[in-house]
């Protein structure tokens, strides 16, 4: 499968900035990078509405309110209210809230598990790697969101297990990748010589491994924020994710679909929400990548 | 040439048994009784007995795997719990479906994508190629599923141009497979263009040039070619992209694929049925891995030989 790990690979061939200088400078690149500022910019709008939804909003999410039902956007509700009388705008703006977690939730889960799993089956290689690298190939023989699919049709549907289904599909991800950036780190020479000072192999790896595999992890972390928002809010959509009340763009979606032809605006504004919010995740993302690369910073 | 393909088949072999071991324990993983699961919430008792002695349910689970992969080899899947027809049938009749919406969506991503990628790199930084840059940027954060329901607002309910469901006519297959091969149109154009950058900066294309060669020449006959090939990969890449996005594409216009039948199957709790879909969608994407991985050697030698060397 050659193939499907070229992303991977090339993600994890990233550097790591060593010093405070090197970091500031990735910086200096990302900021030059106008578009990669828009990126931060709509996750930044996204994260302060989020937060500080009730703050912005006087209604309230789930409370349904049926004498405003079906309303088209007015002054009073710009986007609108849906069937129960709930003004659209609320709900995704608490919405965010939900994908946001959602994202970050999703990588702490492959994180947690591929961290350790393709650090040593990159440290050390053997039989564990190769058992582990086969487990992995299984893995990622499901196409898209199809593992999610099969995780969620064992645990069951709502938010919790979707995150705990985006989350065991974004394992292997992760596996692959921290594996392939500890093979490339631990052929640099400082490790040689940390190990000929006899530096045990724990401190080897958390000291001086693990920290210079950041770079690749960080960037693949942006993409798959992305990538699980859009899964989550596709299971939202096919009533296999979060479920009535909860304001999920995805659930939203598809609650609105029965009245689009009159109110499209119940199915416009949560598509445009999960877009901007992928779209902030990817520009940032493609920038990180650009400003973690040296052959990019050299010429950028 | 011949031992890399032979490598890569046998090496499609474990990660098959492996797909197969996670599909046969789906319906032990949920929690109940296996046998009432696969039966179905409604069938009687005496099904579910029969059942759970076909299945070998009480017997230890490498028999049950034993018997769900003899089954499976003859083609016996089960039956589903809702329509009580066997599996195989029901996927069979939906599996052409799938495929004729994800060729046509690879189709449209290839012309348009490719198209798109040439003409952008051929006219850098004019007002076509910042046009599909940014459609390529845009391209891949639409969710697939609001963007069928936008081109249903446009061209269904507005315009009144293309029918918004079912698979009566070629009309019916033009949103399905625009919406579905939307994502990959925008990575093969990006892909393409960055491709066909790099080659045309190369020395050889220079002489081709300065050989007073035409242009069209130039970037047809020598660029091209040279920069499919990251074009492939990504093509290939994306078949899994488009087997998952067509289980929403299809539940969105209703169009009758394994992707809409296993989510109906999922939603009734026929759990055979899941089994099924899920098992032909993995073997799909794993057998269109492995043909992409052996045209991808045979257009790359290095790539064989490479492995080779590693080996």
């Amino acid at each position: 499968m050659i193939l499907m790990n070229n992303k991977t690979d090339q993600i994890s061939q990233l550097q790591t900035p060593k010093s405070d200088s090197e970091i500031r400078q990735v910086w200096r690149h990302l900021r030059r990078n106008r578009m990669a500022m828009i990126g931060l910019l709509i996750l930044v709008l996204f994260l302060i509405v989020s937060i500080f939804a009730p703050m912005l909003t006087q209604y309230d999410p789930i409370k349904l309110n049926l004498i405003n039902a079906l309303q088209a956007p007015t002054s009073e509700h710009i986007m609108g209210t849906d069937w129960q009388g709930r003004d659209v705008l609320t709900r995704i703006l608490y919405g965010g809230r939900i994908s946001l977690a959602i994202g970050f939730i999703t990588v702490v889960i492959g994180l947690a598990v591929g961290i350790p799993v393709g650090t040593i089956s990159g440290y050390y290689g053997g039989k564990f790697d190769l058992f582990v690298q086969r487990i992995i190939d299984i893995l990622i023989a499901f196409p898209g969101i199809l593992l999610a699919i099969v995780v969620v049709t064992v645990l069951g549907v709502g938010v919790e297990q979707v995150m705990i289904a985006v989350g065991i599909s974004t394992i292997p991800i992760y596996t692959r990748l921290v594996r392939g950036s500890v093979l490339s780190v631990k052929e640099e020479g400082y490790i040689t010589a940390a190990k000929s000072l006899g530096i045990g192999d724990a401190r080897i790896i958390i000291r001086h491994i693990l920290p210079n595999c950041l770079g690749p992890i960080i960037v693949m972390s942006t993409f798959r924020i992305a990538t699980s928002i859009l899964w989550a809010a596709g299971l939202g959509f096919l009533g296999l994710g979060a479920q009535p009340p909860d304001p999920e763009w995805g659930a939203m979606l598809s609650n609105g679909r029965v009245y689009m032809r009159t109110l499209p605006h119940l199915v416009i504004f949560p598509g445009l929400a999960i877009f901007f919010m992928v779209l902030g995740f990817n520009l940032l993302g493609d920038g990180l990548r650009d400003a973690l690369d040296p052959r990019s910073r050299k010429y950028g | 040439m011949y031992g890399y393909i032979l490598r890569r088949l046998l090496l499609a072999i474990p990660v098959l048994v492996g797909v197969s071991i996670l599909v046969f324990s789906i319906v032990r993983f949920i929690p109940g009784d296996p046998a009432r699961i696969v039966a179905g919430v409604h069938a009687s008792q005496e099904y579910v007995e029969r059942v759970r002695a076909e299945l070998l349910l009480d017997e230890p689970i490498h028999l049950q795997y034993y018997v769900y992969m003899s089954n499976l080899l003859q083609g016996d899947m089960g039956r589903s719990s809702f329509t009580r027809r066997p599996v195989t049938e029901e996927l069979f009749e939906r599996f052409p479906n799938t495929l004729i919406l994800t060729v046509a969506a690879m189709g449209i991503a290839t012309i348009f994508g490719m198209g798109a990628g040439i003409i952008s790199a051929t006219r850098r930084y004019s007002l076509f190629d910042n046009f599909t840059m940014l459609f390529a940027l845009a391209g891949i954060a639409i969710p697939v599923f609001w963007l069928g329901l936008m081109f249903q607002l446009l061209f269904s309910v507005q315009l009144g141009w293309l029918p918004s469901s079912g698979m009566e006519t070629w009309k019916n297959l033009v949103m399905p497979a625009m919406t579905l091969g939307l994502a990959t149109t925008a990575l093969i154009a990006r892909i393409t263009r960055s491709s066909m950058l790099d080659v045309l900066g190369q020395d050889y294309i220079n002489t081709a040039r300065s050989k007073g060669l035409v242009e069209r020449v130039v970037v047809y006959k020598h660029a091209l070619k040279n920069a499919l090939i990251p074009v492939v990969t990504v093509m290939g890449l994306q078949f899994g992209t488009l087997l998952g996005g067509a289980v929403l594409t299809e539940t969105v216009f209703t169009w009758p694929g394994i992707g809409r039948l296993l989510v109906d199957s999922i939603l009734t709790r026929d759990y055979a049925v899941v089994q099924g879909a899920v098992l032909l969608l993995a073997l799909l994407f794993v057998l269109i891995n492995l043909l992409v991985d052996i045209i991808y050697a045979l257009l790359d030698p290095r790539i064989s030989y490479g492995t080779q060397e590693v080996d």
